[in-house]
């Protein structure tokens, strides 16, 4: 495949950026999105140019790492994945792709396709955990009954990557799917449960300093979360949060 | 309290809640309406009892009015913010691709009923003000039905009803099951609300239209 690519370039977070064009030849339609952008970089060092900055690690699709808004979608145009998963199979030969930063002002650009997701950071910060001493004295989990079906719901919610693809596709930039997850998988459980008004309170509080916008429910976020993470969710945490204040 | 109503979730819930406020008057409002299409005589005794009950008039008209602008308001107040979390935009954006256009463009279909209420104050709430309190002229119990039919004698308005009103179902569309996933409302009835959410979008607009439609062909 030859294709042209439209991609982001920013040198640092002061530097205004703009969309610079690229050619790239006999790319492979087995390739993943990741490897594409390998073979590109790799030319555009052999010509002493800088490589395009991008965010991956495991390449698996678990790390939540990579992100990058491919032709118009938060990790491109396949459903249910990560840009490291996405196929060089989805695009035609000859096709322009547009690559894209994930775009919101909570998540400043670092460089060309890098973004900083601390704001994700600091609202797990705020309330995303259970303050329990787990150095060898806890209760054995299986000890405590819980039924199957909220111990399902909350593993689907903990599934969540925090990747910041539900913040890049929200036409608004809000992080709700995101809060949501992370509220749900605790308020769910019963050690989670003691804390939840506290935490919900606590996180929504932060998420809205972080300036991220909000929810309209469109729904788009749960349509392009990699994992599947559905908005019944951000009801969960709307409930959680009236609860807890009112 | 106080923080629950700077929150950006208690946004939701106070925009959910005057919708779904307005949502309530509509079916009112229609129900009153519909009776013009079968008797001019129980229109004019409903309307005249809706325009001079001082319970409708001095207590729920100003909830009304307040619900109508509290709605608007809160609602452009979002828009102005959520587009203020992105100020650097994609260059290119497929919002297709995830999600509905209603629900992309309710600040839109929502402009396009602002008008609409705009022009109609202009047509019956403005004239009756004037008719009750600035020239004080004596009650009439049968002149209702008669304003009403000869508005609908302009095609132009006739037009900018019918454009209005399939924005509101539009609006709706969208809106009703929004409202209630917004209140935290999203477990095993969410598929009949929606289903419920979708006649009321078709339903309600479709009555309005019908009736604008058949005063105009009635003249």
């Amino acid at each position: 495949m030859n294709l042209t690519l439209k991609i982001w370039r920013q040198k640092g977070p002061e530097d205004k950026g703009g969309m610079v064009t690229y050619k790239v030849t006999d790319i492979s339609e087995h390739m993943s999105f990741l490897e594409m952008m390998d073979v590109l970089n790799e030319s555009l060092v052999a010509k002493d140019e800088e490589p395009v900055a991008f965010d991956h690690d495991c390449r698996e699709g678990i790390c939540g790492m990579c992100s990058l808004h491919i032709n118009g979608e938060s990790h491109g145009p396949d459903k249910g994945i990560t840009t490291c998963q996405l196929h060089m199979r989805m695009f035609k030969d000859g096709e322009t792709i547009t690559i894209e930063p994930w775009r919101a002002n909570a998540f400043p650009v670092i460089k060309d396709l890098i973004v900083d997701r601390m704001a994700f950071e600091r609202i797990q910060q705020a309330g995303g955990f259970i303050s329990v001493n787990t150095s060898g004295n806890t209760q054995d989990a299986n000890a405590i009954p819980i039924s199957k079906h909220s111990a399902d719901l909350s593993m689907d919610a903990a599934s969540c990557i925090g990747c910041g693809a539900c913040v890049a596709t929200c036409k608004n930039s809000s992080a709700m799917l995101f809060v949501a997850a992370k509220v749900s998988q605790f308020a769910l459980l019963p050690q989670g449960k003691i804390e939840a008004a506290d935490r919900v309170k606590n996180m929504v509080t932060q998420m809205d300093l972080e300036g991220f916008g909000n929810c309209t429910n469109t729904g788009a976020c749960e349509v392009e979360c990699p994992k599947g993470i559905s908005i019944e969710n951000i009801a969960r945490m709307n409930r959680e949060y009236l609860r807890a204040t009112l | 309290m106080s923080g629950l109503l700077s929150s950006s979730i208690a946004r939701k819930v106070a925009m959910a809640l005057s919708a779904l406020f307005l949502v309530f008057f509509l079916i009112i409002h229609l129900a009153v309406n519909i009776t013009s299409l079968f008797s001019e005589s129980v229109f004019n005794e409903l309307s005249h009892f809706m325009g001079t009950n001082p319970l409708i008039q001095f207590a729920l008209q100003p909830v009304l009015i307040f619900g109508v602008v509290f709605h608007f308001v809160m609602g452009f107040v979002l828009e102005l913010k959520n587009k203020s979390a992105r100020t650097i935009k994609y260059v290119n954006y497929n919002g297709a691709a995830n999600a509905s256009w209603m629900s992309r463009n309710m600040i839109y279909s929502g402009l396009a009923i602002l008008a609409f209420i705009a022009i109609h104050f202009l047509d019956f709430w403005i004239p009756e003000l004037k008719y009750k309190y600035v020239e004080f002229l004596p009650s009439d119990p049968n002149r209702y039905f008669h304003e009403l039919h000869e508005k609908f004698a302009n095609p132009l308005r006739v037009g900018a009803y019918v454009t209005a009103f399939v924005f509101l179902a539009l609006h709706l569309l969208h809106g009703f099951q929004s409202a209630f996933q917004s209140m935290g409302f999203n477990n095993k009835y969410t598929k009949t609300v929606k289903i419920i959410g979708h006649l009321y979008a078709v339903i309600i607009p479709l009555g309005f239209i019908i009736i604008a439609l058949f005063h105009y062909f009635n003249h």
